[in-house]
């Protein structure tokens, strides 16, 4: 393999892992934008949207397995937000964050009695397990341009409902400066469960386009959780295009550490670069200081 | 976030102080008392019942409880939570591990080595196979173990300290992550089957630190005493002022800063502190079972820890003592069966909802005025002797 | 604070071996990262055990099985086996099921007199020979060098390792290390991948960057076993892919889908029973497993549970020879077991060999039209 197509493999590898990690950390940015919380649970929805849509299949075709499987978990973020968040009365962030902890725990705990700990996986979208695009030498899995186009697709719909819909306007006026947007007149509440909601089923959409290639079983929740996060600050907490950049840097770090170091220690480099943008620069690539600070309650 | 502290037993401490203003050791004295009598009854307890063997889960439930403390003083005193106390404590546990039982004879006949042997940092000692080792002494493994832990520390926690809002979550998860994913890829740590074959440690005065039958009382007694030493000292820089200064910073960062507390200096101290009492346990533990595995340095080990402490009531040490023991207690016997892991999280999700901010805050006030009402009756029974 | 103590103390009053039950202690990671493993072991244990009592127990007595479940934690798997041991006064442990929580508790169980059966497949555990240590999984080596001799078959000489960081992966990579230079293979590409992967591409891209690499062995016990083999074809390296004997639950087969076919591994023959002719000492027990298995818990049989199956019929066997329940008559009988039909193969125990199994135990397989079936050259 000349060295051209062998460093294409390796971007192409690391863009196949990135995509996965950017597309679970659309979903927790765009929790943390409205809400200042840090959802540990986000890997949760992940695993639940592929797990269900599994088991769907088994009665439904598969388009209608994923819509069902993303619309119930919407479903079960909103109230998992009603139960939870909803009757805090002073939001303590730090509170917010270990409830979040135990949730994930919880799911993934009842996902394993519910289920199995066996390993499932959707068909691919298209083609199957050995089929390939290849380009310049070298070839990467169809279902990962399913994965890219489903992050474009959330990119672009997130941006057109933040901008353009009146709930998007209001979200974002909730997140820049809650008690302004309470004096508004805007449901600010109201706007917190929808913020998680749609994250749930962003997480959810994310599960099960990514189970072809990642296989689904209980515990993937927690090891995707936290590169998505790694991910998403690395790109910039607040900033929805800065957490897709994250993911595939994340992955394509990765990748570049395989090629250079032994195998075992990709996760090691990945977040070592991790602790190192954290400390140089906390507020990522993207991201603002100010409104890191700001979300300080 | 200050509620949190009266949960349960948090009544007892503002109780005893307004009390006994000007007299503050009246009801820390009492504490310590009841401590004692408490693991003291326990222990005869088991003994007479024929159960020794109980013993054995406890202590190791004690030395856990001692990294716990440390999760609950930078949570409830720096407001911070830490997600990577586990890696810490297998800082400390591996260290000791490794250094106990690595095998220098190699080198026996060198200069260096016999200077060491002279002050006691190597010793030879027999193996299991009925030859001769020489590894580092187990104090002096401790002290490294100790030292590893100050600096690693201090490297995390020097800038994620400076800001505010969560980066030390993150970065002590990804530290945790790091330390968890080396241990597993280095062949010198064992690896994924961790190291065993750690040797006890003698601590003088013919006490050793290990989990054989014989001497499952003493060291007991050993953990109990650690703990206990562990709280009196808490419980002294908390009516301290670098107890008032963490308090401070607790209920209104902002408004200490501008009162001239150096929050920084302060939370990384604590910080720092936190991690030597998990790096302790670590080492303690690890002689205790003559081993130690990578589950100790994973992503869900530190979570448990961080949920007893949310369950202790944080900066309650005592409550978090109690909880984390009793809970432990229950989980290394195996009472939780496959519910293991469910049972903290839910644990977690539950203690949360019934504080004052929580959902099921009705619930929650009304354990909290049954509790006062009772520690009320005992301080009123005891008079202000 | 009586109360309080009796709930420290716990339920478990039980007296210990009464004449009316015996006790095995069993400690399997029926939760956790390694409940691929634990969780049919465990299914495995509750059945033998039931179908034994239906049958009248043993010597007049029922057995009692006395389960732990450690998540894969050593420090766990300590206290439940100080806890077997001292409180439970069990006749014998089965499990654990990885290597590394076996190793824990060796010398403990060596020293207390305790036999420990272990369901985990490390060299180490019964090298150095403790007394009262087994092992059922077959040797390491032994698959390893059914893997070698079918690729000098094939005349493939030069291949890439492939090994995951968990204690099976990394006892099985020193052993292909070891035996490559005996049996005249050579590595020229090894690596070591994260239990937990989500995607080797970039780990299999550095593989075929090796050059002349003309097969690749994985050797792995968690589900990443189908990732190498999808990948592998997706980035189009065609060379055959050789697996270990972690390799034996149809669920991985099923996930590699098509990129299952060809797949060789060396297993027990509980997976191909139906090959295996009539006569063969082997079939009658394994279709009774595979049939009551399936039958029971509506679920493929693996070659994990297996091992728990052959765990307890050790020591059920041992205990019918030596008449006894006394723990030193059962251990000096499950030296002298010979010729005892196991799932995994057909045991010979000596005080030597606490593991029992020879290079026969093994078949290699094969994956084909996502069935496996016994390979023939």
């Amino acid at each position: 393999m000349d060295h051209g197509s062998l460093a294409l493999q390796y971007l192409l590898s690391g863009i196949t892992k990135g995509s996965i990690y950017a597309v679970v950390a659309i979903g927790f940015n765009l929790i943390f934008n409205a809400t200042g919380v840090l959802n540990f649970a986000q890997g949760e929805f992940v695993m639940l949207g592929g797990m269900l849509a599994v088991t769907l299949t088994h009665f439904v075709s598969l388009p209608v397995a994923v819509t069902g499987a993303v619309l119930a978990v919407t479903l079960v973020g909103c109230a998992l937000e009603l139960l939870f968040f909803r009757p805090l009365r002073r939001h303590s962030v730090l509170l917010m964050i270990v409830i979040t902890i135990g949730l994930s725990i919880v799911i993934q705990e009842a996902a394993l009695h519910l289920w199995d700990e066996k390993v499932r996986s959707l068909p691919y979208f298209t083609g199957n397990e050995v089929s390939s695009v290849k380009m310049l030498g070298a070839a990467i899995s169809p279902q990962v341009l399913w994965v890219l186009g489903t992050v474009a697709l959330a990119v672009v719909g997130l941006h057109v409902f933040l901008k353009f819909t009146l709930q998007g306007r209001a979200m974002r006026a909730c997140s820049s400066n809650p008690e302004a947007a309470m004096l508004a007149g805007i449901n600010t509440a109201n706007m917190r469960t929808l913020s998680f909601g749609l994250s749930a089923g962003l997480g959810a959409l994310a599960g099960c386009v990514i189970s072809p290639i990642t296989m689904t079983h209980y515990e993937m929740g927690a090891p995707l959780a936290i590169k998505g996060f790694a991910a998403a600050i690395l790109g910039g907490l607040g900033n929805p295009m800065g957490a897709v950049v994250g993911g595939l840097l994340v992955g394509v770090l990765e990748a570049v550490a395989v090629s250079r170091l032994p195998a075992g220690y990709n996760d090691v480099a990945a977040f070592a670069v991790l602790l190192l943008v954290l400390f140089v620069r906390p507020h990522g690539l993207f991201g603002s200081l100010a409104a890191e600070q700001a979300r300080e309650c | 976030m200050a509620t949190l502290r009266h949960l349960l037993g948090g009544a007892a401490t503002t109780g005893g102080q307004a009390q006994f203003l000007g007299r503050p050791w009246g009801a820390a004295a009492l504490r310590v008392l009841a401590f004692v009598a408490v693991m003291a009854a326990v222990q005869l307890a088991f003994c007479a019942a024929g159960k020794a063997y109980c013993l054995t889960q406890l202590t190791m439930a004690i030395y856990y409880a001692v990294a716990v403390i440390g999760v609950a003083l930078v949570m409830g005193c720096a407001g911070q939570v830490s997600l990577g106390h586990g890696a810490f404590f297998a800082v400390g546990g591996y260290t000791s591990a490794l250094l106990t039982t690595c095998d220098l004879s190699a080198f026996q006949q060198a200069a260096w080595a016999a200077w060491l042997q002279s002050c006691r940092v190597l010793v030879v000692r027999p193996d299991l196979y009925g030859g001769q080792v020489m590894s580092v002494s187990p104090w002096a493994a401790f002290v490294a173990a100790m030292l590893l832990t100050l600096v690693v520390a201090c490297v995390i926690g020097y800038p994620s300290l400076r800001l505010r809002g969560h980066y030390l979550a993150m970065a002590t998860l990804g530290f945790g992550l790091i330390v968890h994913k080396i241990i597993l890829g280095s062949a010198l740590l064992g690896a994924a089957d961790g190291i065993t074959g750690v040797p006890a440690w003698r601590l003088g005065a013919g006490l050793a630190l290990t989990g054989k039958a014989p001497d499952r009382v003493a060291n007991y007694y050993l953990a109990c005493g650690l703990v206990l030493l562990l709280l009196v000292v808490l419980g002294n820089l908390v009516r301290s002022r670098v107890g008032r200064a963490l308090q401070a910073i607790h209920d209104r960062e902002l408004a200490a800063a501008v009162m001239g507390v150096n929050t920084a200096v302060y939370k990384l101290k604590a910080f720092v502190f936190s991690a030597l009492l998990a790096a302790m346990a670590g080492v303690f533990l690890t002689h205790y079972s003559g081993g130690i595995g990578p589950s100790e340095a994973g992503v869900l080990k530190s979570v448990r820890y961080v949920a007893l402490a949310a369950a202790g009531g944080m900066a309650n040490f005592w409550g978090v003592a109690a909880v984390s023991i009793v809970i432990n207690y229950f989980s290394l016997r195996g009472w939780f069966g496959s519910y293991d892991q469910a049972v903290f999280g839910a644990l977690l999700i539950l203690i949360i909802s019934l504080t004052p901010e929580g959902p099921l805050q009705p619930l929650g006030a009304w354990l909290r005025s049954l509790a006062s009402r009772w520690f009320a009756k005992r301080e009123a029974a005891h008079g202000p002797a | 604070m009586a109360a309080l103590v009796g709930l420290l103390v716990g339920p478990s009053l039980r007296a210990a071996e009464t004449a009316k039950t015996i006790k095995i202690g069993a400690i399997f990671s029926v939760t956790g990262p390694a409940a691929f493993l634990g969780a049919p072991e465990e299914k495995t244990a509750r059945m033998f055990i039931d179908q034994l009592n239906a049958k009248g127990g043993l010597l007049g007595a029922k057995l009692e099985l006395v389960l732990k479940d450690s998540a894969a934690s050593s420090e766990k798997t300590v206290s439940f086996a100080k806890q077997l041991i001292e409180e439970e006064k069990v006749l014998a442990i089965i499990g654990p099921s990885t290597s590394g929580e076996t190793l824990a508790i060796k010398n403990l169980c060596e020293e207390n007199k305790m036999l420990l059966i272990s369901c985990a497949a490390a060299e180490t555990i019964v090298n150095p020979v403790a007394r009262y240590v087994f092992k059922t999984p077959q040797k390491d080596s032994q698959a390893v060098i059914w893997i070698y001799r079918t690729m000098k078959d094939k005349g493939i000489t030069k291949i890439a390792v492939l090994s995951s960081n968990s204690g099976f992966g990394a006892a099985g990579k020193k052993q292909l290390e070891d035996i490559a230079k005996t049996e005249g293979i050579e590595i020229v590409a090894n690596e070591v991948y994260d239990r937990a992967a989500t995607d080797l591409t970039d780990v299999l891209t550095k593989v075929k960057s090796a050059a002349g690499v003309q097969a690749v062995v994985n050797w792995s016990i968690e589900p990443a076993q189908s990732l190498v083999a999808k990948n592998m074809k997706q980035i189009g390296l065609d060379v055959p892919l050789f697996q270990s004997h972690g390799f034996g639950n149809r669920k991985y087969a099923e996930q590699a889908g098509v990129a299952a076919e060809g797949i060789l591994f060396p297993a027990g023959r509980l997976l191909v029973v139906d090959e295996l002719p009539r006569t063969h000492p082997q079939r009658r027990l394994l279709a009774a497993y595979k049939r009551d298995y399936e039958a029971l818990y509506k679920e493929d049989v693996s070659t994990f549970g297996g091992h728990a199956y052959d765990a307890l019929l050790i020591i059920t066997e041992a205990i019918r020879k030596a008449g006894s329940t006394d723990r030193d008559k059962v251990r000096d009988a499950i030296e002298n077991l010979k010729g005892l039909v196991g799932t995994a193969g057909i045991f010979n125990f000596s005080p030597t060999d606490h593991t029992g199994l020879a290079l026969d135990a093994f078949e290699m397989l094969t994956v084909k039209g996502g069935k496996f079936c016994l390979y023939k050259k």
